[in-house]
């Protein structure tokens, strides 16, 4: 199991050292004045003259680069000049929240997802199928912000049950994580519907319906984690599309998180906060997937031991 | 807009009230008429915004959200009563002028300490004017001084030191002035003279924006980028009874729809963004509303900058064109009716405005007409900056449709606040939209829309005056008005100077703006939570229970 | 397990549906390749609802200017109440048809809004997924076919580019390169890419190994030969029915992008920007943010439900999992 971990964090360097690259590429030479941009508008000329000492903008691209990467590895992502922090205290001061937020949404889709999925599965073609489904449709086509405005109208204004936006309780979390999680819970539905269906075709399983309820329902509870490995599979290619979703419930509903940061970022082209947001998610997308990697290996041993 | 016209005599009661009590003595006071809940000590306050503070530097800062923020931390030699009238402040009364108006000298309040337990002295003084005027600062103040008596020399490097600032002796400033300037006054009670400490300075360096240390009646305990500052009372401040409150929070990041939900969960206590259009007919009509709105008639004049080195801008009748094309009407009807149309720089409230100017009328075939004389019968393409907080994008909207009416293509630009400013201070966008941003008075003196904003001296990068524009005529008769001491004759001068201006169709003054407060019922403000020249007055407001 | 046929991103709608697809009967005498194809897809109605519903969505954009009741970019007097708020339906109103969904909140009417956006939505998702499409089919064919070192290098860079959360990525992109429509197009194919890329690169190493390409190689014929000839024909399903699929997500993507404010500039209309300016108005004139999200929903949803049905019926084998 070992040897997978660190297979996998192996193979993840040359992608980490991609991003930087491409990233660094973007950022500092798409835009005219590189200094000008990093230093933001309240800086002085003396000030942007320093930066673009410190960031080497007359070296050669490779001096820049390693410069770069450098500082990053020793925890020196930047300073925001517009706000006047550090980035990588900025960042890590709006982790928490996303993560809340993502680890909100992830059990939103799989409580509502799976169990739905499920029911649909076995009880396919009636009712509770149809139904499920259904709303499954409206979850997958809805744009997510779209989705969180009207919750937000629904059960926060008309019925002010939740907060109106923010965050500082749990109580905040409720609307942003069912926001985020609706529309994968939709698709996760439909996965396990699919997964449990050929799982109910199975011979064995079809035998063990013939058997009796009592009988069926002990082989079923066997049988669902097999059920589950294509799932795993797919989420941990959902992460980069989750992510994005991200920023936009918190873009709706104000949430202090990582995503509207990169929107700040953005909005005030504020250089090296897009850098360090970009580079940071990057990485949370990079390292989910290796832990779904080692949840896979452990779940299934062929992986664990190189037969994939 | 009967609103209006009461709190415009309440203003002009005020003043006149202060200054018949012409005291020097700062002491607390307490509204007339005394209810049983009058002011009182205590209680916490959270104001929302949605952009963000740049900096609490006084030297620095010079935008909506931390221009009346710098008052809570740091004081200045002047200051304003509740109104325009100034009164001594760190000063122990207003200076003695000498007889040919270029020398002034403060005897300073002694007794005062700065936050970091140092007691404040002339030397102080001296250090911070030298510092706004620093080039090295790059403070957007320096232009209010340059009127001191070597300057010039100390910006262009010539010399080490403001030959015309000195301390006498540990309580005494004296000021020497290159030529006479009635506003002389109304500067020093900027925010860019608030005194700062040397030592934390150049402790802090860059980063004293984030960390200030003053005299003022609160202390910054915690900044959370992007979420608040939080303030608390200052012990030991030397103002008598104030501030009242204990506590002030400042939340960022805020949209003003958000805010004024948490205002009406009580969650916060005032909004400091107006509220946003989509909910004014419900509030208005709201009797329970009645006590939470307050609506000033600021003395403001909102308007599109045109830069004049701009090709096609550089055609003044182009720019006339685009005076005739914009449907000013609409705009205040996009802004609720919170605002009132403007024909010339100078807003109505402010002394020298011209009642009798007409201005450019709305009349797009007009427009149509100069712009095929000009030469542009095809019209062009261009485009604007605007900052992105609602309602400005709507009203940048509304521009983009008068424009393409008359055949000009407007691209609409919206970045931040600071992004704005800067792109405008730097001459990098054609037009300028500046809603939101500019221009609310400084002080009640002509020379205040013209000086910072259309002078010459203001036509240096990063300057405010984003028409980038220098007219050495107007420029010269300008400093002769200052040196005037006849203050209606000066005034009734002004009136020809603004109107050279608006010939030259420098801006598109397109309306006087009104600020719209929606505050607690708990939050009482003496008389007012708004002032004209801090924005909000946080120190005299005060909480009931 | 097929792994590298997984496309989770987008959601197999057909599949919702209880009946599933319903496996082609082949007619007597109906043996054209596409004939087959049409005959399994009319079958499913949810394919042909689908295939409606997109028809109706194109046509809507492509006759815009005849159906829309007004210009879109046109700020009426009347559009807003005399304090300047917009207005719910006329047809709620005062029962007349001027403006029939409402207006926004600088006075423009809604439905044209909403039918003129219907051009930028389509023109971004269909040319965007058309470069996405064809990128990934390049980069996944050459990289599947050719081995190593392209193999290595190439899926290296498609895993790093997957490793970007794409819309941050696309957010970074407009950025810095400034929105217009062009560059949002070429931005949201540049960010999408890498999914067809996989799918293609899984499918072509597993005709690589079939036995017409060895028989072939052995007949002496040259490697791009193959490439082109053979092997990219059999991608043509995969083609398809991404190039279908997949302007749902561009759609939504561009969505997105406008509802942050860095799509489509105005006074072009997109759906996702009505929805921005809507969203300080969801209490008080809800109408703005519902009807351009209902227009998202709707396009989306029938690309979905066109794509799935075009899958199941050019491949009956993949019915649910892969």
């Amino acid at each position: 199991m070992w040897t997978l971990l660190a297979r996998r964090i192996l193979q993840a360097i040359p992608v980490l050292i991609g991003i930087s690259l491409i990233t660094f590429v973007l950022i500092y030479y798409l835009p005219a004045d590189p200094a000008r941009m990093y230093a933001g508008p309240s800086a002085t000329v003396d000030t942007v003259a320093r930066i673009r000492h410190e960031l080497g903008l007359d070296q050669p691209f490779w001096v820049q680069y390693t410069r770069y990467i450098g500082r990053v590895l020793q925890g020196d992502w930047g300073f925001s000049y517009r706000k006047q922090i550090a980035v990588t205290e900025l960042i890590l001061s709006r982790v928490p929240y996303t993560l809340a937020l993502i680890l909100g949404g992830i059990f939103v889709e799989l409580a509502i997802g799976l169990p739905v999925g499920i029911a649909s599965a076995v009880a396919r073609g009636r009712w509770a199928d149809r139904v499920g489904m259904f709303v499954a449709l409206i979850g997958v086509s809805a744009p997510p912000f779209w989705l969180g405005l009207l919750l937000l109208y629904w059960f926060g204004y008309l019925i002010p049950i939740f907060p109106l936006g923010g965050a500082g309780s749990p109580v905040h979390l409720v609307l942003p994580a069912l926001t985020a999680g609706l529309g994968g819970a939709a698709w996760y539905a439909r996965m396990m519907r699919s997964s449990m269906l050929d799982i109910l075709a199975t011979d064995y399983v079809r035998t063990a319906r013939a058997k009796g309820r009592a009988y069926f329902a002990a082989v079923l509870r066997h049988a669902l984690p097999n059920a589950l490995n294509p799932i795993i599979t797919m989420a941990g290619m959902d992460i980069p599309w989750f992510i994005g979703g991200v920023v936009l419930v918190e873009r709706v509903f104000n949430w202090p998180g990582l995503g509207r940061l990169a929107v700040e970022a953005i909005e005030t082209v504020d250089v090296p906060l897009i850098l360090g947001t970009v580079i940071f998610t990057s990485l949370m997308v990079v390292f989910s997937g290796i832990l779904i990697d080692v949840v896979q290996g452990l779940v299934d041993p062929r992986i664990r031991y190189g037969q994939h | 807009m009967n609103k209006r016209v009461l709190f415009s005599l309440l203003v002009i009661l005020a003043t006149v009230l202060a200054a018949c009590r012409g005291g020097a003595q700062p002491t607390a006071a307490p509204t007339e008429g005394g209810e049983a809940t009058g002011p009182q000590k205590g209680g916490e306050m959270i104001i929302a915004y949605k952009d963000d503070l740049a900096t609490l530097d006084p030297a620095i800062g010079y935008d909506w959200t931390n221009w009346p923020a710098i008052k809570l931390v740091f004081d200045g030699l002047l200051d304003y009563d509740e109104g325009t009238t100034i009164m001594p402040r760190l000063a122990e009364s207003l200076p003695s002028v000498s007889a040919d108006g270029l020398t002034y000298t403060f005897k300073l309040r002694q007794g005062v300490k700065f936050t970091n337990g140092r007691e404040f002295a002339a030397d102080d003084v001296v250090y911070t004017i030298t510092r706004v005027l620093d080039p090295k600062t790059g403070s957007p103040g320096a232009g209010f001084f340059v009127g001191i008596q070597g300057a010039q020399e100390f910006m262009d490097g010539t010399a080490t030191s403001v030959e015309g600032v000195k301390a006498l002796d540990a309580n005494t400033v004296q000021f020497t002035l290159a030529s006479p300037d009635v506003t002389f006054l109304n500067k020093m009670a900027l925010n860019f003279a608030f005194i700062v400490p040397k030592e934390e300075v150049e402790k802090e360096g860059e980063n004293f924006g984030h960390k200030p240390t003053g005299t003022g009646p609160y202390m910054l305990k915690e900044w959370k980028s992007g979420e608040f500052l939080a303030f608390e009372r200052n012990p030991n401040y030397f103002f008598e009874g104030r501030p009242y409150i204990d506590k002030i929070t400042i939340q960022v990041g805020v949209a003003p729809d958000v805010a004024l939900l948490r205002l009406e969960k009580g969650e916060i206590q005032i909004m400091g963004d107006p509220p946003p259009g989509a909910d004014w007919a419900r509030i208005t009509a709201d009797p329970a509303w009645k006590d939470r709105i307050e609506i000033e008639a600021t003395v403001n004049t909102t308007y599109i900058a045109i830069n004049v080195t701009a090709p096609p801008f550089d055609n003044v009748q182009v720019r006339q064109a685009l005076n005739h094309a914009i449907d000013k009407q609409r705009i205040v009807q996009l802004l609720n009716g919170r605002a009132t149309v403007a024909n010339q720089v100078l807003p109505p409230l402010m002394p020298g405005y011209d009642a009798s100017y007409t201005g450019y009328d709305y009349n797009p075939d007009k427009a149509t007409e100069l712009l095929k004389e000009a030469g542009f019968a095809d019209g062009f393409e261009t485009s604007i900056e605007c900052i992105a907080v609602d309602p400005q994008p709507k009203l940048c909207e509304s521009f983009q449709q008068d424009l393409a009416k008359v055949g000009i293509k407007l691209t609409i630009n919206t970045l931040a606040a600071p992004n704005v400013i800067d792109d405008a201070g730097n001459g990098r966008t054609p037009l300028v939209w500046s809603g939101g941003l500019a221009w609310t008075q400084d002080y009640p003196d002509p020379d205040d829309f013209y000086a910072p904003i259309l002078g010459c001296d203001s036509n240096v990068p990063g300057g405010w005056n984003w028409s980038r524009y220098c007219n050495e005529a107007v420029h010269a008769k300008s400093v002769e008005l200052l040196a005037m001491t006849d203050r209606s004759a000066r005034l009734e001068a002004y009136k020809p100077l603004f109107k050279a201006l608006m010939d030259d169709a420098v801006w598109v003054p397109v309306i006087n703006g009104q600020y719209t407060v929606a505050h607690s019922e708990k939050l009482h403000g003496q008389p007012t939570l708004t002032h004209p020249e801090h924005l909000f007055s946080y120190e005299t407001m005060w909480m009931s229970p | 397990m097929d792994i590298t046929q997984l496309d989770p991103h987008r959601r197999r709608v057909a599949d919702l549906s209880p009946e599933g697809a319903s496996p082609g009967a082949i007619a007597p005498g109906e043996v054209s390749y596409f004939g087959l194809i049409w005959r399994r897809l009319r079958r499913d109605r949810t394919a042909m609802l689908g295939g409606m519903l997109v028809a109706l969505i194109s046509l809507a954009a492509l006759f815009a200017p005849a159906l829309a009741p007004h210009d879109p970019s046109e700020q009426f007097r009347d559009g807003l109440t005399p304090d300047g708020q917009p207005m719910p339906s006329t047809l709620l109103t005062d029962g007349g048809a001027r403006f029939p969904l409402g207006t926004d909140a600088n006075g423009r009417d809604l439905l044209s809004r909403i039918l003129y956006g219907a051009q930028v939505s389509l023109i971004v998702g269909v040319l965007a997924n058309t470069l996405a499409v064809t990128l990934g089919t390049l980069i996944g064919s050459v990289a599947g076919f050719f081995g190593d070192p392209l193999e290595t290098l190439l899926m290296r860079f498609t895993d790093v580019m997957m490793a970007f959360p794409t819309l941050l990525l696309a957010m970074a992109l407009v950025a810095i390169l400034k929105p217009n429509l062009w560059i949002i197009i070429l931005v949201i194919g540049v960010v999408y890419w890498t999914w067809i890329a996989r799918v293609v690169y899984g499918q072509v190493l597993a005709l690589r190994e079939r036995d017409f390409v060895t028989a072939t190689r052995a007949l002496g014929a040259g490697r791009l030969f193959i490439l082109v000839r053979h092997i990219l024909p059999q991608l043509v399903p995969t083609i398809i029915v991404w190039g279908t699929l997949g302007i749902a997500t561009n759609v939504m993507l561009e969505a997105s992008l406008s509802y942050l404010g860095i799509g489509v500039q105005p006074p072009t209309p997109s759906w996702g920007g009505m929805i921005q300016q809507g969203q300080s108005y969801y209490r008080t004139a809800p109408w703005m943010v519902i009807f351009p999200g209902l227009a998202i929903m709707l396009t989306v949803f029938a690309f979905n439900l066109l794509g799935d049905g075009l899958r199941d019926a050019l491949d009956p084998t993949q019915r649910g999992t892969l």
